[in-house]
């Protein structure tokens, strides 16, 4: 982050608060539906939506991406592409040649 | 030996606008992404390579991941290291206002809060030992101590970072605020990025 001003770091930190709060807020609500015992699917797409929202606030407003360089977009956009690309291309071998499920 | 300074340590390098320290800690963040990318990858592939998940032990019922592990343990960590979070972004600003004794303070608080991560992960473990589970028992417990282990390590790495930080490093403040200030901020990313691994590994492993 720039130089900023004194005035701009205390709202800096009022909005630290705000999130730490939210993100308490989110935990407990990730436990919360947890005991729902909702269908699977639901259940995970739910605690990935979560989870995603609160890792989107930590990275935002305490790792300040909310206001970086773009060189720093570029990084991280080229390595959620290669995340993406190692988090699912090995599930593709569970699938069989005829494309059913293999267990 | 030339005494000559290394560039950009504190000024922005004019072609990517940033100090050179704060591209490198985001590169290595970039390079932990794959690593924990490449576990995630193995946990979703055993997962849904199982007939049943967590694997059903013999002559005993089915069981969910939250009947197995201690969900409200590891909720009092999350709430552990969101709030390790805040005091470690808290000592950055600290900096920015000019407050060491208040820097000291925060980071202090977050050396504390990161132990009791610790602490409370240590009877976690002991008490899946205690009944016998170890990272052989099957492949939940394998990815299960795998993934929190290499978390833990991170933590351990934080801590001594952290540590040297709050004391020999702090000397750095009275010849350079500027340069100290971004070590603190680069210091704070990784912390970060610590808390946003668990928060992907908790629902994952202790919920789902």
């Amino acid at each position: 982050m720039d130089a900023v001003s004194p005035e701009e770091i205390r709202k800096h930190v009022r909005s630290y608060v705000v999130v730490f709060v939210t993100l308490l807020c989110l935990t407990l609500i990730t436990v919360g539906v947890s005991y729902l015992h909702l269908a699977r699917p639901a259940a995970i797409a739910l605690a990935l939506v979560i989870a995603t929202a609160k890792a989107g606030l930590v990275a935002a407003f305490f790792m300040h991406l909310i206001s970086e360089k773009r060189v720093i977009y570029g990084v991280l956009a080229l390595t959620f592409a290669f995340f993406l690309l190692v988090l699912f291309l090995p599930s593709l071998t569970l699938f069989s040649n005829s494309g059913s499920l293999v267990g | 030996m030339s005494d000559t300074a290394i560039p950009y340590m504190v000024k922005p390098h004019p072609v990517t606008g940033l100090p050179n320290g704060k591209l490198g800690i985001w590169l290595f963040l970039a390079s932990e992404v794959m690593l924990f990318g490449a576990l995630f990858s193995s946990y979703v592939l055993l997962r849904t390579g199982a007939a049943h998940w967590p694997p059903i032990e013999p002559g005993e019922a089915a069981q969910l991941s939250s009947q197995i592990l201690n969900v409200p343990l590891a909720t009092l960590n999350t709430a552990v290291l969101i709030t390790s979070s805040i005091t470690m972004v808290m000592a950055w600003a600290s900096l920015k206002l000019n407050s060491l004794p208040r820097f000291k303070l925060y980071l202090g608080a977050t050396i504390v809060l990161a132990l009791v991560f610790l602490v409370v992960k240590y009877f976690e473990y002991s008490h899946k030992f205690e009944q016998g589970h170890y990272p052989s028992h099957n492949n939940f417990y394998a990815i299960y101590f795998t993934l929190t282990g290499l978390h833990g390590l991170h933590i351990v790495g934080g801590i001594l970072v952290n540590f040297y930080l709050l004391t020999f490093g702090s000397k750095l403040w009275k010849t350079d605020p500027e340069q100290f200030t971004n070590r603190i901020e680069n210091a704070g990313l990784y912390w970060h990025f610590v808390d946003l691994v668990w928060i992907f590994l908790f629902p994952a492993l202790y919920l789902l």
